[in-house]
């Protein structure tokens, strides 16, 4: 821990002419696993791997909607920003959006719907630097629900947009 | 009126095991298990009962099962009551006491005979006596196999159906629907009764939107089995598929213009969903129908193929809209409610289904075109995928009750319901057949 502190404001220091941002990008090799604010608040700690399952881009990958709402809302920021920035960093990877509904409607409607949320999600992160060709959006709607109860918390869980990093 | 019936019946189907189908005239469901049971339930009756009497056919055990399928059709009709025609031994040549049947209460005699004309060849000769008239009313003979005399019959109840009420039959037709069960989707087509379930295609990812080609002969659906959803075209005579359109994103929704040669597409490949059209046998010759800013989606041809009726929720929420196929403004179509979605045509291309939400339940309901009056068939809580019956007179549909999804039937009028209750796998996805052979 106290290696990792110092490492980490030797980095501060050499990079004090950068502009101040919200979230510093470490590279591979930067020690320890955890990062901190895990919920949201994602700040560039850690590995930034999406094939690695311990990184914040394989862990924070899931866009959450309210009911017949295509909407990402400002909770999910630091989410779409550090996303953004990856594929910034790396402009031939390449990521698949998935979007799913809840139960309710119509097969075919959903399926847009599903698709609304992929795109929305798309738009946030093209607006943060993405390019259009490293993203493809798909949608299931309804028809590959990760919860399968009727509870209203199964539905929310399904009203959902996945980010997907393809390998080359 | 309300009847309840339990049955069991052990189905041979094409490989797998347990099937549960759907009647449609009036919606019985066989069970292809001995285990699985079948309940259906039936309520209200038609406008009209006309009485008729269905005698046994000559012919032994060939000769009964004719009768007992035209019965079944009839009677599910709820348009048909039975006379009793026991004691009655009837063949083809036989005259007809018209006074007796009368006094009977019968309006109406079918009657025949089943011979053997070679080696798995039968002969059905079928008349139909008019007792009111005292007359001949309809006569031929039919001729096939053993495995055909099913559909014989049929014929002979579409016949039978068309001299009385004057509203072509739909007996000898066939229906398509999504059966799941365990992780494992089936596209099954079978028999309007439920007989002969084909698989199509058998797959571990969802399948969806099964379309009828106008002439019977193929169908149009979308599988996920490649990881996203790719619309096919599938030859049933030869089980031969083509994927029609696998474009960037997501292929969806087809549907067939009435000369079977275009198919209209919903993309994403441009963003969002919008409404394309392209060549039904290879997918060539991709045009795009609609440019707005929101869903476009469902699309159908009116039965001219002049237009498409459509789902768009370019006024904020999900509506009904119809533009011409040469491209144009798009005229709303759907008012009432702030959810409309699933338009199927009528064949006269006068009414339209739609699925509708109101109060929270998705009920079914049909429109009068002209008119916009609009009357509620279905209850809900959650049905979907309505369609026409071939002669306009039955609306086929899936309902979930209990959590559980099923096949239903209402009436166009929607005074006759069926509602079918199952115990393994689901039905999902039903779309009706139109009229025409077997291939």
């Amino acid at each position: 821990m106290k290696l990792r502190l110092v490492k980490t404001l030797s980095v501060l220091t050499l990079g004090i002419g950068l502009a101040a941002c919200s979230s510093v990008s470490l590279d591979d090799s930067a020690a320890g696993a955890g990062s901190s604010g895990m919920g949201g608040g994602v700040s560039g700690q850690g590995v930034m791997d999406p094939f690695n399952p311990s990184s914040v881009l394989s862990k924070n990958r899931s866009v959450y909607f309210e009911f017949n709402s295509y909407t990402v809302s400002s909770q999910y920021g630091d989410l779409i920003s550090t996303h953004a920035q990856y594929l910034t960093k790396n402009p031939n990877q390449k990521i698949m959006i998935e979007g799913n509904t809840d139960a309710s409607g119509g097969t075919e409607y959903n399926l847009a719907l599903g698709n609304r949320r992929a795109e929305a999600v798309r738009s946030n992160l093209t607006l943060l630097g993405a390019q259009d060709v490293q993203i493809e959006t798909i949608s299931f709607g309804k028809e590959k629900p990760k919860a399968l109860g009727d509870t209203e918390a199964d539905f929310a869980e399904n009203r959902r947009a996945d980010i997907v990093y393809l390998r080359p | 009126m309300q009847q309840t019936f339990n049955l069991r019946y052990l189905l041979e189907a094409t490989k797998k095991t347990w099937l549960l189908l759907l009647t449609l005239t009036a919606g019985l469901l066989f069970v292809a298990s001995s285990q699985a049971q079948l309940r259906v339930d039936i309520s209200g009756t038609g406008a009209q009962q006309f009485p008729v009497a269905i005698a046994d056919f000559e012919g032994d055990s060939a000769g009964r099962l004719i009768a007992e399928v035209i019965r079944a059709d009839l009677t599910r009709s709820g348009q048909f009551r039975l006379i009793n025609t026991t004691g009655a031994q009837l063949s083809a040549n036989s005259p007809i006491a018209y006074a007796e049947w009368r006094t009977r209460g019968a309006d109406y005699v079918a009657y025949g005979s089943v011979t053997s004309t070679g080696e798995n060849q039968y002969e059905v000769r079928y008349r139909l006596a008019d007792t009111i008239n005292q007359k001949e009313l309809d006569g031929v003979a039919f001729n096939g196999t053993d495995r055909e005399l099913r559909r014989i019959a049929h014929q002979i109840a579409d016949r039978i159906f068309e001299k009385v009420t004057g509203v072509p039959g739909v007996f000898a037709t066939r229906i398509a629907y999504v059966f799941k069960q365990g992780g494992t989707y089936e596209l099954q087509i079978a028999d309007a009764d439920g007989q002969n379930p084909q698989i199509a295609l058998r797959s571990r990812e969802p399948i969806i939107s099964p379309a009828w080609s106008p002439d019977g002969r193929k169908l149009a659906y979308v599988s996920f089995e490649s990881g996203k959803p790719v619309v096919y075209v599938h030859e049933l005579s030869t089980s031969k598929r083509v994927p029609v359109a696998n474009f960037k994103g997501n292929n969806s929704a087809p549907a067939w213009s009435p000369d079977g040669q275009t198919l209209a597409v919903v993309l994403t490949r441009d963003g969002l969903s919008q409404v394309y059209l392209i060549n039904a046998n290879d997918g060539s010759n991709l045009r795009r129908l609609t440019r707005s800013p929101q869903i476009d989606t469902e699309p159908i041809f009116s039965p001219d193929g002049q237009s498409i009726f459509f789902t768009s929720d370019r006024s904020g929420r999900p509506q009904i809209y119809q533009i011409p196929v040469a491209g144009g403004e798009a005229r709303r179509i759907t008012f009432n409610g702030d959810y409309n979605i699933s338009p199927r045509i009528s064949p006269d291309g006068r009414s339209l289904l739609v699925v509708t939400r109101r109060a929270g339940a998705f009920r079914v309901a049909a429109i009068d075109l002209s008119t916009g009056s609009e009357t509620l068939l279905t209850e809900g809580p959650d049905d979907q995928s309505p369609s026409f019956a071939p002669n306009g007179r039955q609306v086929l549909y899936a309902a979930k009750q209990g959590g559980r999804n099923m096949l239903a039937g209402v009436s166009s009028d929607g005074r006759m319901r069926q509602t079918l209750s199952i115990l393994n796998g689901e039905i999902k996805e039903p779309t009706w057949g139109p009229f025409g052979d077997t291939p």
